[in-house]
This record gives structure tokens, sequence and C-alpha cells, in this order.
């Protein structure tokens, strides 16, 4: 809620300015009748057609004036709210492109997907109706009261002890419902994440003929937000009724009550007459009211988890003010005694990797120089990807220090320690684009840098093989490009800058062996400054790195060359005999 | 980046706005009797607002009659009896109402729910090929966004609409009861209103129908980058996409004004049309009275009556927005429903139980594209229990092979045989149940440990699941996790590495037992301490199963009965290991390749 007022109190100028024209052509609108009366009583009985055709081009000229009127202060709303969303929008999605890491696992991909396609759609519909809205119910009620109290005070009473009460219905059910709608997005968000899941996962549900199961999976969580939306809107449906009942009881009362002033002779009976118009306008004003409330309720729950997502601090990462500048010491990347732990943060009792990785990393300690590279090697799960998610600071390490040419991570800003790497990550993305812009990646690279990267990525063979080269369109996650080819392109798209640190996690794991030996060869050659990081699963990629970091559980068991590590590291020369003798088999 | 700019602009054209409502229709119909009942309580609860007013007017008149006579005249026992019916009557009303709308409201999300149904159900009846060309956001935008308008207007506008018609009539019908002149007067009002409404009709829809589009494109972009989110803080590429949404976004944003803004023209205007009718009852009537052709009363009464003409025709002319928008939403849900399905299973199709795993492809062509052939006159035979491998360089159409045996794709020429009958002869399903599979892409969804091992296997047993864990070697790592079997998996895998979560992909296709086996690239990220475990019990899971195995460990391959040597699309060699490496052609060099 406060984020929609806070915007709207940006557009304060626009919002008020349509709301005024608003105003106007309200009135003139609620002019219109009275001129017709006053045609019919007044102007019509004198048997003037030249004042009837007078007053009746008058309504006219109202009616036109009024159309034009309400036309500019709709557009108006239109604008704002759409200024509004956009504005909205553009924060939201700035916002959660640039998450840490703890806060995007909190927050979940599928619920963000959810704040960014639906929330957002609520809060624009509220505050375009909050313009439009709020000038006619608030006229009704306010006029209708003055009026009345004018009239005949002790008659007006009635409405003026009902309408506290009809006011806290209106505050008491707009408050229930927020929570209520909250429920219903968060049943979205599971009703997103099966789509997503089914979406990316087409081709097992599909082997599997589990289509049926997977629609079942899906009944469950469609029902579950259906059940959700009409609790909400059984308890948003009841205002209205309850205060139509309300106010007409009131007309009831007026009836009674006008009659026996009447009969006591303190009132005309016309009065009783002219209250029950009065009546039916105030009735109007407040089932108005009552609208701009529930919508606003169903906004505000929307408008609250925007915010959550925009109040996320940027300080779940820790950054220290300049605690020491880059040197000119050869060392390129330093992890001293780096301890890590996931889970801190992570508030969801079932959550898988909180509970499994109680340290995900411990007292890790290396370096390595500019220009020479560092293998890192170990089974599945020992924490060789998280030594990257620290390393490019989009966690905080527990205990230590890392250092990228000799300064804290902590102390730079983030973006410009990400510019020093290249990276290819486990899983990593191909967008929907063409080739070349999946490598250049908007950094405005030169074509022969492009052009190097894929050779030296061994991905120009088979882009030369295509027709339209590097300008063919890769389909959504690259789903028309096999593995390997994939994973060419995003070893491409690492080395085209010619990053100082070149890290590579797991990225050749889908190419045959040949392939592998050559694009390691060629990245050695064209580009002998950057110091590399390779995480693999064979011996054979990391035999020929300067030095092998073997990882157990997320603790070091074995820093040294190859050759080292044969002669002091068991678990290494296992590693290396297994692979090598199943090869040799 | 360029090729993107005209992503966030559509051009849509205005589609078959009748068909779109009549489909719509259908979906209320089947809540027909309800809506049905709801109308007449709509009705009943009009009539009823209306009666209270009468009643009203009958308790002041008693007081105007007391008055006439002086003070404590007044037949209070005859203003309380009116004023209980007007209670009673507006008591009743106000139930009435609060029913429909709740009524309403449920048959609204109730048919947003058969609406979800119908699209998930048609999503997994579509081909794989769908989900390569179209962003899961944009399909998910038209599950959270498209349908929810849809929803909310047949909600709010349907009983609205309905109830708004009979009142027009009614006081149509009962403003010529009163004087035919006095409705000449105004009709011209009629004809207006119908062409105005329908012109703007022309020139809206196509905007809305643009607005749903720009939605749903923003959602796909937005969706795709939350995805790849961590890659582009890698590149410190946040700046660029922020750019990109922002062109995107501004394209939705003005979208929504250029339909919302011209979409709002319709109600003031409307109001203008039936305000400039009243100006002509005002004077016509005037004219009329002067000439003795209608009295002031009647003049008096039809102004009461036009009020109920032209108030609802107004209402409905201001949610025109909102149905049109829901037209537009509803087109785009329907758009998606009427995509091509699977290919359909061919009549008598047979059921195919306990496939003995003989597999055959004869002269079989295939490409992706049309005129853009990956795969050339593929032959092969493997015979019952025999192993198949794949090998050949990365992108030489391995994939495909396994894309065609499963039916993603079928062949453009050629046939593939399962048992001596060709494959199209049975069921889809039935014939992908004959396969287990595990794929380059792991996939695992939100469930348990549990749930995502059994998941090929209806009612599998703890013992089974921990069967196939142990098989795959994952069950000590399982144990060792808090809550073992039952421990919670997030979405796409969470933070469980690649590894794991191939690990658990095979033992799920452990479980599912088959008579033929896919495995595609399937040990490439398991460790090799792993990974030789792992061999060990593939190699047991793959006895007496026909199977077909793309890797690059040659070792896991050299024991293949026959070696398929793809390169770009052709079967270039073909034979046992030792035959290929006797031959000294690409196999013996891809083998040899690998001690570089």
């Amino acid at each position: 809620m406060k984020l929609i007022f806070r915007y709207l109190k940006k557009y304060k100028a626009a919002v008020g300015i349509a709301i005024l024209i608003k105003l106007i052509g309200t009135l003139s609108e609620l002019l219109l009748p009275y001129i017709l009366e006053y045609i019919i009583d007044d102007v019509v009985p004198m048997k003037n057609l030249t004042m009837v055709l007078l007053w009746g081009s008058m309504m006219f000229a109202v009616a036109v004036l009024c159309r034009t009127f309400n036309v500019m202060a709709n557009r108006r709303a239109i604008d704002t709210a759409h200024n509004i969303s956009y504005e909205v929008r553009q924060a939201l999605f700035e916002k959660t492109i640039s998450l840490s890491g703890p806060a995007f696992d909190r927050l979940t991909l599928p619920s963000l997907i959810s704040r960014m396609t639906s929330d957002s759609y609520n809060v624009q519909s509220a505050v375009q109706q909050f313009q439009t809205l709020c000038v006619r119910a608030p006229i009704m009620l306010v006029g209708g009261i003055l009026v009345a109290s004018v009239m005949d005070f002790h008659m007006a009473s009635i409405m003026i002890v009902m309408l506290p009460v009809l006011l806290a219905i209106i505050l008491f059910v707009s408050a229930k419902g927020i929570p209520m709608y909250a429920r219903v997005q968060q049943k979205l968000d599971a009703v997103v994440r099966l789509m997503r899941e089914n979406i990316t996962g087409i081709r097992v549900v599909k082997a599997l003929s589990k289509e049926t199961y997977e629609m079942k999976r899906f009944a469950k969580a469609n029902q579950d937000m259906k059940t959700a939306d009409v609790q909400a809107v059984t308890v948003m449906s009841i205002p209205s009724p309850l205060m139509q009942m309300f106010i007409n009881a009131g007309l009831t009362a007026v009836v009674l009550l006008g009659a026996s002033r009447v009969n006591q002779g303190l009132m005309k009976p016309g009065v009783i007459l002219a209250f029950l118009t009065y009546f039916n306008m105030i009735a109007m004003g407040v089932m108005g009211l009552s609208r701009i409330f529930m919508t606003m309720s169903k906004a505000s729950a929307s408008a609250d988890r925007i915010d959550e997502v925009l109040q996320t601090a940027d300080d779940e990462l820790i950054f220290i003010e300049h605690k020491g500048e880059e040197t000119e010491s050869d060392e390129a990347v330093c992890f001293d005694h780096v301890s890590f732990s996931y889970g801190k943060g992570s508030e969801r009792s079932e959550d898988f990797a909180g509970e499994k990785r109680e340290s995900a990393v411990s007292d890790i300690t290396f370096t390595v120089k500019k220009g020479q590279s560092l293998g890192i090697i170990g089974p599945t799960g020992c924490g060789k990807s998280t030594i990257i998610s620290l390393m490019m600071h989009f966690y905080d390490v527990n205990s230590g220090t890392i250092r990228i040419n000799g300064k804290d991570i902590r102390s730079y800003d983030p973006r410009e320690l990400r510019k020093k790497f290249g990276t290819v990550f486990q899983n990593d993305m191909i967008f929907q684009d063409t080739l070349k812009e999946n490598i250049n990646f908007a950094r405005d690279l030169k074509d022969e840098q492009i052009e190097s990267a894929a050779r030296s990525a061994q991905a120009q063979e088979f882009i030369d093989s295509l027709d339209e080269g590097l300008e063919y369109e890769a389909a959504i996650r690259g789903a028309n490009l096999s593995g390997g080819q994939k994973q060419r392109i995003l070893v491409a798209r690492a080395l085209a800058s010619s990053p100082e640190i070149l890290v590579l996690d797991d990225s050749s794991s889908a190419l045959d062996y040949k392939t592998d030996a050559a694009m390691r060869k060629a990245v050695e050659t064209n580009y002998p400054d950057a110091t590399v990081i390779m995480i693999a699963q064979r011996v054979s990629s990391v035999m020929n790195m300067d030095q092998i970091l073997v990882l157990d559980s997320g603790k070091c068991i074995g820093l040294g060359s190859h050759e080292q590590l044969l002669k002091e590291c068991e678990p290494y020369r296992s590693i290396y005999e297994i692979q090598m003798g199943a090869m040799r088999q | 980046m360029p090729g993107r700019g005209d992503r966030g602009r559509v051009k849509e054209k205005p589609k078959d706005a009748k068909g779109t409502l009549r489909r719509i229709i259908a979906y209320l119909m089947y809540y027909k009797w309800i809506v049905l009942f709801l109308l007449l309580c709509a009705v009943l609860s009009n009539l009823g607002n209306l009666m209270g007013p009468r009643f009203a007017g009958k308790a002041i008149s008693i007081a105007e009659e007391g008055y006439a006579q002086g003070i404590g005249h007044v037949d209070m026992d005859g203003v309380r009896y009116y004023a209980f019916l007007m209670l009673a009557v507006y008591i009743s009303s106000s139930v009435l109402s609060f029913i429909v709308t709740i009524s309403m409201a449920r048959v609204g999300r109730k048919i947003a729910e058969n609406m979800r149904r119908d699209v998930f159900e048609k999503l997994m009846r579509m081909p794989v090929s769908y989900f390569d060309r179209h962003q899961a956001g944009d399909i998910i935008s038209r599950v959270s966004y498209d349908i929810d308008v849809v929803c909310t207007s047949l909600s709010a506008d349907v009983i609205h609409i309905l109830t708004s018609l009979i009142t027009v009539t009614g006081s149509f019908i009962i403003m010529c009861t009163i004087s035919v002149p006095l409705v000449l007067c105004m009709a011209f009002t009629i004809p207006v209103s119908i062409w105005f409404t329908r012109r703007m009709g022309k020139i809206t829809r196509p905007l809305y129908s643009r607005r749903s589009a720009s939605y749903g494109i923003m959602n796909g972009f937005a969706e795709e980058m939350f995805t790849g989110q961590k890659t582009i803080l890698a590149y410190a590429h946040e700046e660029e996409t922020v750019r990109q949404f922002s062109e995107i976004n501004r394209n939705a944003a003005e979208a929504y004004k250029n339909a919302d803004g011209m979409g709002m023209i319709m109600g003031p205007t409307i109001g203008m049309i039936s305000n400039i009718g009243l100006a002509a009852i005002g004077m016509g009537g005037a004219v009329l009275y002067l000439n003795d052709v209608v009295g002031l009363g009647q003049i008096s009464s039809f102004v009461l009556y036009s009020r109920k003409f032209s108030g609802p025709i107004n209402e409905i002319s201001n949610i025109t927005n909102e149905i049109f928008s829901a037209l537009a939403a509803a087109e785009r849900v329907f758009q998606l429903l009427d995509q091509p399905e699977e290919t359909a299973d061919v009549p008598d199709a047979q059921i195919l139980e306990n496939s003995h795993g003989h597999v055959e492809a004869e002269d079989v062509s295939f490409g992706y594209l049309p005129g853009k052939t990956v795969l050339h006159n593929l032959n092969m035979e493997a015979k019952t229990g025999q192993t198949v491998a794949i090998v050949g360089h990365t992108g030489a159409g391995k994939t495909t092979i396994i894309n065609l045996l499963m039916r993603f794709y079928d062949p453009d020429s050629g046939m593939i045989k399962v048992d001596e009958k060709p494959h199209t002869d049975y069921t889809m399903e039935s014939l992908r149940r004959n396969y287990a599979m595990v794929l380059q892409d792991t996939w695992l969804f939100q469930g348990t440990i549990f749930e995502n091992i059994a998941y090929g296997k209806e009612n599998a047993t703890m013992d089974e699941v921990v069967a196939a864990a142990k098989a795959a070697r994952i069950h000590n790592y399982i144990m060792t996790l808090p809550n073992g079997y039952n421990t919670v998996i997030t979405e796409d895998g969470g933070n469980i590495s690649k590894g794991q979560k191939q690990l658990l992909t095979i033992a799920r296709a452990m479980l599912y037992d088959t008579n033929m086996l896919i495995l595609d690239e399937a040990t490439s990220n398991v460790d090799t301490a792993t990974e030789r475990q792992v061999q060990k019990a593939i190699r047991s899971l793959m006895k007496n199963k026909t199977c077909f195995v793309i890797a690059h460990r040659l070792s896991t391959i050299q024991n293949a009965d026959q070696i398929l040597v793809v390169d770009h699309g052709d079967v270039v060699e073909q034979g046992t290991h030792d035959e290929l490496m006797a031959d000294k052609g690409m196999y013996y060099r891809l083998y040899a390749s690998q001690f570089d």
C-alpha cells in the first residue's frame, strides 16, 4: 500500500489535475438533471419556446462540456497510471536482476516471475481506478450529507449515526482482504512454478508419459488457487450488499421518523421525499467508496509483495570501504582461510540447500598468480561451484577473505569486480538471440574479438556450417543447439572480452575429448594473460594446470601440480588411475 | 542488441471477436443453470429495489394525508405497515444481491480454473517443438494475466449486462406506453449509440489485442532474464538488460495507454449522447406540450424512465474497456488452445506392451526446419538386448536420433519400426513407456527425493526407491540429508549440483523397468569415482535391454554390439569397436584423440 502512495505522491500534481478536471466533469454531469427539471417544472409552463430552446441548448452545451472534461480527466488518469506502472515494473525488474544470491534464493524464481507478471498488473489497475472512482463517491457522500443536514438536521442525524458503522465495515473488510489476496498470489506462485517445471521438463514428462500425472499435480495447485481466490472474493463481496441493507434500513428509519415528525407538525411531508433522494445519493457515495477500498485491498496485497522485493536491502551482501587498493603484485586470486555455508538467511525450514550444506566450503586457502591456472576437481557436491559463487561475490564468506589483485572483493563495486571475469556456469543460459549477440552480450565487442573467441572455443566449425553463421537465431534456452554447441558458445562468451580471469565451471562436460583438448590449447595460446580457473570432472581437463585444488566435502585435501598431487595426494591419484584406467581398458 | 528492439512491438491483427465471444459463452454455458438462476435473483433483487421507493411513496402519501388534516392525524400504523414492507423488500433484495455477487464471483473463478486446466492439459498434448519456440514467460503470462482478466470481467460484467438489458428493454416499453411522440424525440440516440459503439469497437479491439500481446512479450523477456540472472550479474550486464527491458516495458505501457485511452472515450461519449437525448426530450416535450400532445405529468414520468433507460447503457459503455480487454485476453488463451497438438495416434493404434526391444530405422531423414535436413538416410537395426552406441562430434545429429526414437519429432521420410511394426502404429504413450531415458538436461521438480525418483513408476514402494537409489549410488548421499528421502528439492534442483541431479535421474530410470533404454550423455557430469560405480550399475541395468547410448566416454561404448559414427547427419561408419578400430577411420581418430 505504501508503494502505491509513494508513487502517487510522485505524480501528485498530475493526479491532482486529473481529479480536479474530473470534479468539474462530475459536477456538470450532476447539473444536467437539474436543468432538465427546471425546464420541465418552470420553463415549459411559461409556454415560451425561445426560453425552452435556450435552456435546451444550455443542456446540450453542458453535455458536450461534461464529455470533454471526463475524457480529459480519464486520459490523464490513464497516463499517470501507466507511467506509474511503467516505473514500478522498471524498478522491480531492475531490483530483481541485481538481487544478491541469498535474496534470490529466498524469494524464489517462480515467485519473482509472478510478482512481475501479475502483481504489477494489480497495482496498475488500482492506480487507474483510484483516480476515476475517488471523485464521484466523495462528492456524492459529502454533498448529500451537507444538503441533508441543512434541510433537517434531526433526520440527517440518522445517516450521521450510520456513517461510522459503514466506514468501519469497509475498513475492517478491506483490511481482512489484504492477507487473503496475498494468499491468492502465493498460490499463483505455485501455479507458475508448476507451469515452468513442465515447460522446461517437457521432454522428461513426455518420455515417461507422465502427462496425466502432471495434469493432476497442476489440478491441485489450480484448485488451491481457485479456493483461495473464492475465499477472498467471498469476503470482499460482503460489504456491498451489507451496506445496501444498512442504508435501506436507514431509509426506512427516515420514513418512520419523518412521518412521526410530520405527525408532530415539525416538518412538511415533501421533505421526506427530498430526503429519500439525498439518501440515495449518499448510498451511491458509500458504495463507490467501498468499491475503491475493495480494489485497493487486492492491489495492496500485490503492492506489498512488490515492495518486499524492492525493499530487499542491498546490504544482504557486505561491502566495506576501501580496504586496500589493487596492488601491482602478481597475485590474481587469493583465498585466505575461506569458510562458507548456504542456509544463512534462508527462512524456509524445508530448504534443501540450507540443510544440506551445513558448511559448503571450509578453510579454503590458495593463491593463483596472474596468467597462471588453477584446476578444481573433486566429487559431485564437494563445493567446487561454491568457490566460484564466492569469488564473484554472489554470496558473502562467513569467515576468511578473498582478494582479487590484492584487494578484498568486498571493497570492489560488484559490477567492477565481475567485469574482470569471463565465466561459464554449470547450467548456463543461452538467450533467445543471435549467436553473435549471445557471445557479445551487449559489450560492444569488435567482430574480431567475437570471431577469435568463437574460434578458440571450437565453435567456428559448427557456426560455419550454419547458413546464417553468427547471425543464427538461438531458440529459447538454446533449444535448437546441442549441449556441446551451447557449451562452446558459452565459452566463446566468456573469452570474447579477453577477461583477466577466466572461470569455466564444468563447461566441457558435453564436449568430446578432442574438442575439449583443442579448446584448452587454444585458450592457452590465444589468451596467454588470462588467469584460468577451471572446474572439471576429468583429470585430463585439469592435469596441465599450474595448480590443482582437490576438494572433498568442502575441504581442501590437496593443492599442487599434477605431479606433486600424484605423489602426495592419494585420492587424486586414485581418481587419475580410475579415469586413465577406464580409458585404456 | 539488434533484433531485440522490435521485440517489444507487436502487430496483432484483430481476430474473430464473435468467435471469441462464443467460446467464452461456451465456458459460461457449463454453468448455465446457475447463471440463469442468478439472473433471476438479480432481476428479483432489482425489482425489490424498485418496489422499495413505491412503498416509501405510499408511506409518504399517508403522511401527506395526515398532514393535510393537522397535527397528530397521521396514520402511524399505516406508515409502520409500509415501512415494514419497505424493510422486508430491501432486506430480501440485499440478500439476493449478495447471493448473486458471491455466486457470480465463484462462477468466474471456476471458469478461470477450467481455463487454466484446459491450457495446461493442452500444453501436455503439445509437441515438444512448441516449447522450443515459445517463451515460458509468455505462456505463463497467458495463464496468470490473460485468464485473470477474462475471469474478472466475467464475474463482474455478465450479470450486470444481462440485468441492464432487462432494465433497458423494460424501461423502453414503458416509455413507449407513456408517449410514443416523446420516444421519437430521443429515438435518434439509439442508432447513434450503436453506430458509435461499433465504430469504436473496430478501432479499439486491435489495440487491446496489442496490449495483451505486448504484456506477454514483456513477461516472456522478464522470465528469460530472471532465469539467467546469475549470468547477467557475472557479466555486469544489468544495465544493458535493464535498458532492453525499459524499451519493452515502455512499449507495453504505450500499448496500454493507446488501448485504454481510446477505450475510455466510449463511456463519456455515450453519456453525452444520452444527455443530449435528455435535452431533446426537454425541448421536444415542451413543443409537444405547447401543442397539447402530452401533459406535464407525462413528461415528468417519461424523464424518470428515460433515466432508467440511459443509466444502464452508460454503465455498460463505461465497462466496454473491460469487455474489450477480456476479449483480447481470451483471444490469446484460445489461440494457444488452437495450436496443433502432437500427432494423434492412428485409428486402432495398438498398445505396445513389454516390447521385445527390436528397433529398426529404414532410410530415415529428418530436419527441424523444412529444407534443412540434419539427418540423412539413417539405417540401423538394434536387435533385442543389443547395445547401440552413437558417437560423433558435438552437433552431429546424435540427439536428433533420440528425438525420433521417442517420437518427439516424426521423420520427414523413412520409417522407424519397433518389434517389426512401424512405431507410429502404437499409441504414443505406450511407445514412450517402453523406453527408459536419462537425458542430457537433468530435470527435477519441487517435491521430495522419494517423489522425484518414483516419478516414472506409479505406486512405487520405498523399498523399490531405495533399491534404485542404491543402484545409482546415491543412497548414501541421500541418507546424509536430515530428512533422507523426504528431503524437498526446490524447483530446478535448487542448489544441488548437476552431478547429484544426474544421479537422481539415473535412479529414476533404474526404477522405470523397461526393455529399452536411452542414455544421452548421461554420465558426463558425474565425477569419475562415482562414474565408475554408476557405470557398473548401468551395465547391470542395460542387461537384457536394447540400449541406445550417446556418450563421450569411449570406454562405455566399446562393448557395444554396434557403434554408429555420425558426422554431419550421416552415419559414416557402423560396426563393432574392433571392426572400426581396424578400419582406422573416423572412429579410430576419435578414439585416439582422447589421449591428446
